[in-house]
């Protein structure tokens, strides 16, 4: 492959936030890479994630965003280097084990279980959560119900946060747009993440309702204390309510550093606006 | 009068449809595979029944319970020997799998039971009710067979949409990445889809041998594909499709039998497919779904 863009040594520094300094971080991945047909896709991925840090993952279209999230989710097993989820190394587990030990992801193009209703959606992913056999569920024995009925309160509970509750038995397929979009966060957190991958939350919205999903984002960050990652092409979003950055060309990490230091960066502008031309 | 009876053996045959159908549509519903030695596991399940009673004089519904037991097991170590391995597999290798797994089970029945019919002793006896003076009668096994596809379909549809693990399979139905992702456990419950659809299948097995006594290794192969025909007609992959489609192609067959010809009857029952499939190409119930692009 023609190498593109002359790769600026940029000084890497910790872009933990103070708060997250003193707290082991919640995940760090370390020479991550992975050849898709031939092509290194990602390669030499390193980030470490403070455990309530909102970081910006951004990147031209192809640069290999996505792919770190499938990475990280083992929907794709990496061909090297270690991903630590809050200290433990997530090698040979499968993308069912990785949500249990704490990441959840909404997805770039909706994914939610359509023709469930909306409180289904939710319950589905407390599903781990609920220990009652076949026997107690067929023959509706105490433990059950109970389980069923915590579920289904802390169902309605998460629901709340974006306000709707009273959408609950509503088909998730049929939800507005940006209804759909908050279904997918709140589905994810419904399987007590301690970090969200959001995929282009912000993707196909308009400015006001983008702001408002940049409300719920922070809402959902103060309430469960949580790490973000988000891919996002929205600017302003990702430039208000990031932390940390960083920018990726080519699956390789060009920049990192806080949003200032990101939009000021010579690697980035050229990344994304081209070289100047040699006069 | 003689409506109403061909109309009841109609539904009573309809229910043993349908309870089979079901294992064919909520495999197609969760794995999109179609299992095609579905059909065998009847036949073994009404071999355990057989030998239960007949050899070592079981209570009949203990019989039918090690039936359920064994043939459970069966869809089990089916589904993980020889469907698992294919889970990335084009579907026509799958199929072709399936239909491999089902002249093994036949065979090894053959071997194991050999060809000679056994006549199947009924799980309850062979009384009937008399209604109206004697005008209706109905045997004892019709009204049970009716009475429990009804009990099957009420508790598998709660357990379907009220359980967890019922919204773990609706969530596989849609999307196995995403549900994956949300923690989910997508082999356990292909696994647990196969268990119920099997298990249920033993129940058919002991219900169908009641009413039509004949046990031979090839017994399971026709039910089995009117069954699936029963699915398809209702709309494969939905659970209330393979209700109605059982029954409606039970009745059709009774009617058939009855009113046209018995030799055509099977003939009239894949007309009325096709007229049904040319009109709705989904089936009674099913929807159609759009390729994802």
């Amino acid at each position: 492959m023609k190498e593109k863009t002359k790769y600026v040594p940029v000084p890497s520094r910790s872009i933990l936030p103070e708060r997250d300094a003193e707290r082991a971080p919640v995940l760090e991945c370390v020479k991550l890479g992975i050849t898709l047909g031939g092509i290194k896709a990602v390669e030499d991925f390193n980030l470490t994630i403070g455990r309530t840090e909102i970081v910006g993952l951004i990147g031209p279209n192809g640069a290999g965003k996505t792919t770190v999230f499938n990475l990280l989710t083992k929907v794709y097993q990496p061909t090297t280097g270690t991903i630590l989820l809050n200290g433990k190394d997530t090698h040979g587990m499968n993308t069912m084990q990785v949500n249990k030990a704490g990441i959840a992801r909404t997805f770039q193009n909706i994914r939610l279980f359509r023709n469930m209703s909306v409180i289904d959606n939710v319950k589905t992913a407390m599903n781990n959560e609920m220990h009652y056999n076949m026997l107690s569920a067929i023959l509706r024995l105490p433990n059950y119900r109970r389980e069923e009925i915590a579920a289904h309160r802390r169902a309605l509970k998460l629901l709340s946060i974006f306000d709707m509750q009273n959408m609950a038995d509503v088909p998730a397929g049929s939800l507005p747009y940006g209804a759909q979009r908050r279904l997918e966060i709140v589905r994810a957190l419904a399987t007590n993440p301690s970090l969200l991958l959001l995929d282009e939350p912000a993707a196909g919205m308009n400015p006001s309702e983008t702001a408002d999903l940049m409300d719920s984002i922070r809402k959902v960050h103060e309430m469960f204390q949580i790490a973000i990652i988000l891919i996002e092409h929205d600017m302003s979003l990702v430039m208000n309510i990031c932390e940390g950055i960083c920018v990726l060309n080519f699956g390789h990490i060009i920049a990192k550093g806080t949003p200032d230091e990101i939009q000021s960066n010579p690697a980035v502008i050229e990344a994304y606006l081209g070289r100047k031309k040699e006069a | 009068m003689i409506f109403l009876n061909f109309f009841i053996s109609g539904i009573s045959l309809g229910s043993i449809y349908a309870i089979i159908a079901l294992g064919y549509t909520m495999v197609y519903g969760i794995a999109k595979m179609l299992n095609f030695a579905h059909g065998d596991v009847i036949m073994i399940g009404a071999y355990v029944c057989f030998y239960a009673f007949a050899r070592y004089h079981l209570n009949p519904f203990l019989g039918v319970a090690a039936a359920m037991l064994i043939c459970t097991l069966l869809g089990i170590i089916v589904e993980r020997l020889a469907y698992k391995p294919l889970r990335q597999a084009p579907s026509l290798a799958v199929l072709i799998t399936a239909i491999g797994m089902s002249y093994f089970l036949q065979n090894t029945a053959l071997l194991m039971w050999s060809s000679n019919p056994k006549v199947f002793p009924s799980i309850i006896g062979r009384g009937s009710f008399r209604l109206f003076d004697g005008a209706l009668s109905v045997s004892h096994i019709t009204a049970l067979t009716i009475g429990v596809c009804l009990v099957i379909m009420i508790v598998l549809s709660l357990f379907i949409s009220k359980t967890k693990m019922g919204k773990a399979m609706r969530a596989c139905s849609e999307d196995k990445g995403a549900a994956q992702l949300m923690g989910i456990n997508v082999n356990a419950t292909i696994s647990m889809t196969f268990a119920i659809g099997s298990g249920l299948a033993a129940v058919a097995g002991a219900l169908l041998c009641s009413a039509y006594p004949t046990l031979m290794p090839t017994t399971g192969a026709l039910p089995g594909i009117k069954a699936f025909t029963a699915a398809v007609f209702g709309g494969i992959g939905s659970i209330p499709g393979a209700f109605l489609g059982g029954l409606m192609l039970g009745v059709i067959e009774i009617f058939a039998k009855a009113y046209i010809s018995s030799q055509l009857s099977d003939a009239v029952v894949f007309g009325v497919l096709i007229i049904v499939l040319l009109v709705k190409p989904a089936g009674l119930l099913g929807k159609m779904t759009q390729e994802k692009v």
